[in-house]
């Protein structure tokens, strides 16, 4: 047996090669560049040139596409107009993560802890503050969490798609778990993070498994070939199917396999939230839209009741435990589990207006979820001497934050107003289009529920709305909230509410653009 | 062609922005901005009523269509037909009158500015659905206008503003996105495209009888509680107890409109079928709003709750008409929501301006007043007289009509919503009999008289009625076309209840 070498396409993987590329280099900078605050500004300028390139690349792709796309890697990947959607998508959360992760305090105050590997309260964490240590490694760590993603959303290979899976969360467990402050919570979130993951990817793994064992290929293509060709109902095939579904499907953060969302939310340095939050469930939507369309797609009356049951218990579940909750990481957390049911409505009945629908509702999304919680890492605690402590989460503490600043509550009011689904925002028009797709392939219930639970999470997020513009600023309490000015996380804040709301005003550029992408080169279903 | 209403959308829009903007420093003449913009708009839609062919009335006129969303079929689509028409109508000149009302609400410019700039917002997406010719235009607005409501009811309000405003937008939001579905949904049935969501697409689909009703219950849905509909009505007195009455006059006056204007233009007119269909149990729900809101209305202390539950009342009277359609019945509806408009809105205003004067809603805390203010007890009395619907003023003529044209089709229905009638002159009297008539207090002597402003807002809509009851062809000249459009898209109109 003789081994071939397998033709790569470089051009498609370009933009792949900048990230991915530029994270290697900056474990280089980690090494070379000595003093903290050079080695800062190196890797942010590093990580922002490395994610812009690989967007104008990204577009120059985009525009020299000719037909469907190309198939690379010998049919492991393959990079159609779906595929740089995505891509595309993923760099802007990155880019707004990136800015996230260099936003400071007035006191010059990281997101991130100095020294990541002593323990939380020692001295050795004492001294490494004191020196002005910083854990400039976040940039190359989000780079390849990045270029894991952007890899995720073009794998057509099972195999594959586990390695960019594991590419993209192991940085992702290591930047959860590196917050400045609570760190014993980071920790925690972290630690059931990384174990829920490795769980889920051998779930995942396992699936690929019995899926080889029964076509006899990790390809996407063939896999679809083998279950069209067998006799009846293969318990292999099906086994096979609902794990690797189910692997994805913790990435996203449904019901039942949604455990680790809250912790990781509400642990994570408040800017890896944003950017997992945003990013990973772009990915994942990404993934699961591949693996469903152009493998699985033969298996949609099997699947469908896996879907109906894990979208509307992740609806039900995220919008009944958000009401309750106290810590607004922890709600936009629950939250996070009940868009992942909205997302999932989509897939009800597998209908191709959803390869058009969920990269704009996972745009919308995504961007008012880096808003929000860039919002949120502006509002800080004050201690009776004045001194600022960590971001101040609790609800009842964003009572009156509307007299604080108009500017940070108005735009969450936008975000929230958008999670919400209130024409005029981008998460109407997500939600439109998402449920539309339900809808055309008959899944009405489906959507009559999520319109249910839609309008129950409205009354979480309106609380908080109540909070800041109808609640005054609680006597005695006018100095126990310090608004923060980090330029970074001000530039996000703007540009996500600038997006949300051109987003809902004239949506019609980027649907025809998403509606470009609606087409799979290898889809069963196109 | 001069796109008129798009500018009359755009032109309370870009006030209430105007406003934001201001500096602190020019913000001591906001209220001057502000009302000087909604004069403009009225001499707009005053301009749309005499530009108006009547002769025509049925069609939609000053047409516009722009590509919106085409992706999704979206238009930015406008146009009047007699009934929008006289809903923008009223729009236009209820909110200068609301901004007239509240001239002295706030000290405070900074509070003042937002609550100007969000009637103004208001307005422009009130005037955007009464013209809106498209669904998904009109399902935006429709929707989108509970923020800037939100705001007004939960920041400028009385003890409970912010539990009100919180039961107003679920309310509104469970309606809105039941709606939603209905609006998916019809958007497959429709002929899609570009310009799918067009309502000229979207009359007289075909569509399997099933798929048609349960469209037709997802918007009816939306409008019962938008237009009170017992059951669904429990928001309106808290909303109106609790927000300035400026605010509740809009809402009640003018945005509740919103439902039995969907009702006509989109329930029956999209789905007569099913509207024939489900008639009979709404024609009951209506009656039931009719005389139970008036009982209600009855026992209250509270002015304010008590002027929602006469509305309640009323607007069971326009679901009657609309869904009894007779030509006489729907012109009547249609002739009500305007003439109610009027009544309902100058009775809040008259309300509010007791309020002012006392700080109380309380009837037990008025009495003899007609001694100390006889101006103001006249226009109240007048203004409470077209509530009961007095032969003269212009609520008359619409209830009648109504009343009339619903007999032939539902008998028992008119029978028992004519009792509603009679509760309607226990319940005014008794207010006007309680707040104005008895010994003249001793100790609360000052009580001001009408100013000059109050006048300025009450008796031109006084005049409007009393015109409009002597010579109600000006406006049913407008609206009969349009009736008689939709009274003859409905199968079968014979008599069966």
């Amino acid at each position: 047996m003789s081994f071939v070498t397998p033709e790569i396409a470089w051009a498609p993987l370009a933009p792949l090669i900048i990230v991915l590329g530029a994270a290697a280099a900056g474990i280089l900078v980690e090494s070379f560049v000595r003093t903290p605050e050079r080695r800062r500004v190196a890797q942010l300028t590093l990580a922002l040139a490395a994610l812009l390139a690989a967007f104008g690349t990204a577009v120059v792709q985009w525009a020299m596409l000719d037909g469907a796309g190309t198939v690379v890697l010998a049919d492991m990947m393959t990079v159609d107009r779906q595929a740089l959607a995505w891509q595309v998508l993923i760099l802007v959360f990155g880019v707004l993560g990136t800015l996230l992760f260099a936003s400071r305090t007035r006191a010059g105050e990281e997101a991130f802890t100095p020294l990541g590997s002593v323990a939380p309260g020692s001295t050795e964490e004492t001294i490494a503050r004191r020196k002005g240590f910083q854990v400039t490694e976040v940039f190359p760590l989000a780079l390849f969490a990045v270029g894991g993603m952007m890899l995720f959303t073009a794998v057509t290979d099972l195999i594959f798609l586990f390695v960019a899976l594991e590419v993209f969360s192991l940085p992702l467990y290591i930047l959860v778990a590196l917050a400045r402050r609570r760190r014993f919570l980071s920790h925690e979130g972290a630690l059931k993070y990384f174990l829920l993951g490795a769980f889920s990817s051998a779930i995942l793994l396992f699936g690929a498994a019995f899926l080889y064992g029964a076509t006899g290929t990790t390809a996407y293509a063939g896999v679809a070939a083998g279950i069209a060709s067998a006799t009846g109902l293969d318990p292999l095939i099906l086994a096979g199917a609902v794990m690797v579904i189910v692997g994805l499907m913790f990435k996203i953060g449904a019901v039942p396999f949604h455990s680790w969302t809250p912790d990781a939310y509400q642990g994570a340095p408040t800017p890896v939230t944003a950017f997992m939050g945003a990013a990973t469930k772009a990915a994942a939507t990404a993934a699961l839209i591949r693996v469903v369309y152009e493998a699985l797609y033969a298996l949609e009356w099997e699947l469908s009741l896996l879907f109906w049951i894990v979208a509307i218990a992740s609806m039900l579940l995220g919008t009944v435990v958000a009401l309750v909750q106290t810590d607004l990481k922890r709600m936009l957390a629950y939250s996070s589990i009940a868009h992942a049911g909205f997302i999932l409505v989509a897939f009800a009945g597998f209908p191709d207006g959803a390869l058009s629908a969920l990269p704009f509702y996972l745009a919308s999304y995504g961007l008012a979820t880096m808003g929000a919680f860039a919002v949120i890492s502006q509002v800080r605690e004050r201690a009776e001497d004045g001194t600022v402590l960590g971001e101040a989460t609790r609800l009842g503490q964003w009572a009156g934050l509307g007299k604080r600043s108009p500017l940070l509550a108005g735009a969450m009011a936008l975000f929230l107003l958008s999670f919400a689904g209130i024409p005029l925002t981008a998460g109407f028009v997500g939600k439109f289009v998402a449920f539309a797709a339900a809808i055309s392939s008959g899944a009405w219930p489906l959507v009559l529920i999520a319109v249910v639970a839609s309008a129950a999470a409205a009354f979480f997020y309106v609380r908080l709305i109540v909070l800041m513009f109808l609640t005054d600023v609680p006597e005695g309490q006018e100095d126990a909230i310090e608004i923060e000015f980090s330029p970074y996380a001000r530039t996000v804040v703007i540009l996500t509410a600038a997006a949300v709301l051109l987003l809902g005003i004239v949506p019609g550029p980027v649907l025809s653009v998403f509606e470009n992408a609606g087409v799979l080169l290898l889809g069963a279903a196109g | 062609m001069f796109p008129i209403l798009t500018v009359m959308v755009a032109l309370p829009a870009v006030g209430a922005a105007v406003l934001w903007a201001l500096p602190s420093g020019a913000r001591e003449r906001v209220r001057e901005i502000a009302l000087g913009i909604t004069v403009l708009e009225l001499a707009l839609a005053v301009a749309l009523f005499l530009q108006f062919d009547t002769a025509t009335a049925g069609e939609i006129q000053f047409s516009e269509t722009y590509a919106w969303i085409p992706q999704i079929g979206a238009s930015w689509a406008l146009g009047v037909n007699g009934i929008g028409l006289l809903m923008v109508v009223l729009a236009a000149l209820l909110t200068p009158l609301a901004i007239l009302a509240g001239w002295w609400e706030d000290r405070d410019p900074a509070r003042r500015t937002h609550y100007l700039a969000l009637v103004l917002l208001s307005e422009a997406f009130m005037v955007g659905i009464f013209a809106a010719r498209d669904v998904f235009l009109f399902y935006v607005l429709f929707e989108a206008m509970l923020i800037p409501l939100y705001f007004l009811i939960g920041s400028f309000g009385g003890l409970q503003r912010r539990y009100a405003a919180v039961k107003f937008l679920l309310y509104s939001l469970v309606g809105g996105l039941i709606m939603l579905v209905g609006v998916v949904a019809l958007y497959f049935q429709g002929p899609g495209g570009e310009e799918a969501f067009l309502t000229d697409n979207l009359t007289a689909l075909d569509m399997s009888a099933s798929t048609e009703r349960l469209i037709f219950l997802a918007f009816f849905f939306a409008f019962a509680i938008k237009a009170p509909m017992v059951p669904l009505h429990t928001w309106l007195p808290t909303v109106a107890e609790n927000a300035r009455p400026g605010t509740t006059a809009l809402l009640v006056a003018v945005l509740d409109k919103i439902g039995t204007f969907g009702m006509l233009t989109l329930c029956v007119a999209l789905f007569p079928e099913a509207a024939e269909w489900a008639a009979p149990v709404i024609i009951v729900f209506a009656v039931i709003s009719v005389i139970y809101g008036a009982l209600l209305a009855i026992g209250q202390r509270n002015m304010l709750r008590l002027v929602a539950f006469t509305s309640v009342s009323h607007f069971g009277i326009m679901v009657l008409g609309i869904f009894a359609f007779t030509q006489t019945s729907v012109e009547g509806a249609a002739l009500y929501m305007f003439n109610h408009g009027l009544s309902t809105g100058a009775l809040f205003f008259a309300v509010g301006f007791l309020i002012h004067r006392r700080g109380t809603a309380d009837v037990t805390e008025y009495g003899g007043l007609q001694k100390v203010v006889p101006v103001f007890a006249g226009t109240f009395l007048v203004i409470g007289l077209s509530a009961l619907a007095l032969p003269g003023l212009s609520p008359f003529i619409s209830e009648i009509m109504v009343l009339v044209g619903a007999f032939s089709v539902a008998k028992a229905a008119v029978i028992v919503a004519t009792l509603g009638v009679v509760l309607a002159a226990l319940y005014v009297l008794l207010t006007y009999q309680k707040v104005f008539t008895g010994p003249v207090p001793e100790a609360r002597p000052t009580f001001r008289e009408l100013t000059r402003r109050e006048r300025v807002v009450l008796w031109p809509l006084i005049a409007l009625m009393l015109v409009l009851g002597f010579l109600p062809g000006i406006a049913i000249d407008v609206l009969s076309e349009p009736s008689a459009d939709i009274v003859s898209t409905v199968p079968v109109q014979e008599a069966g209840e």
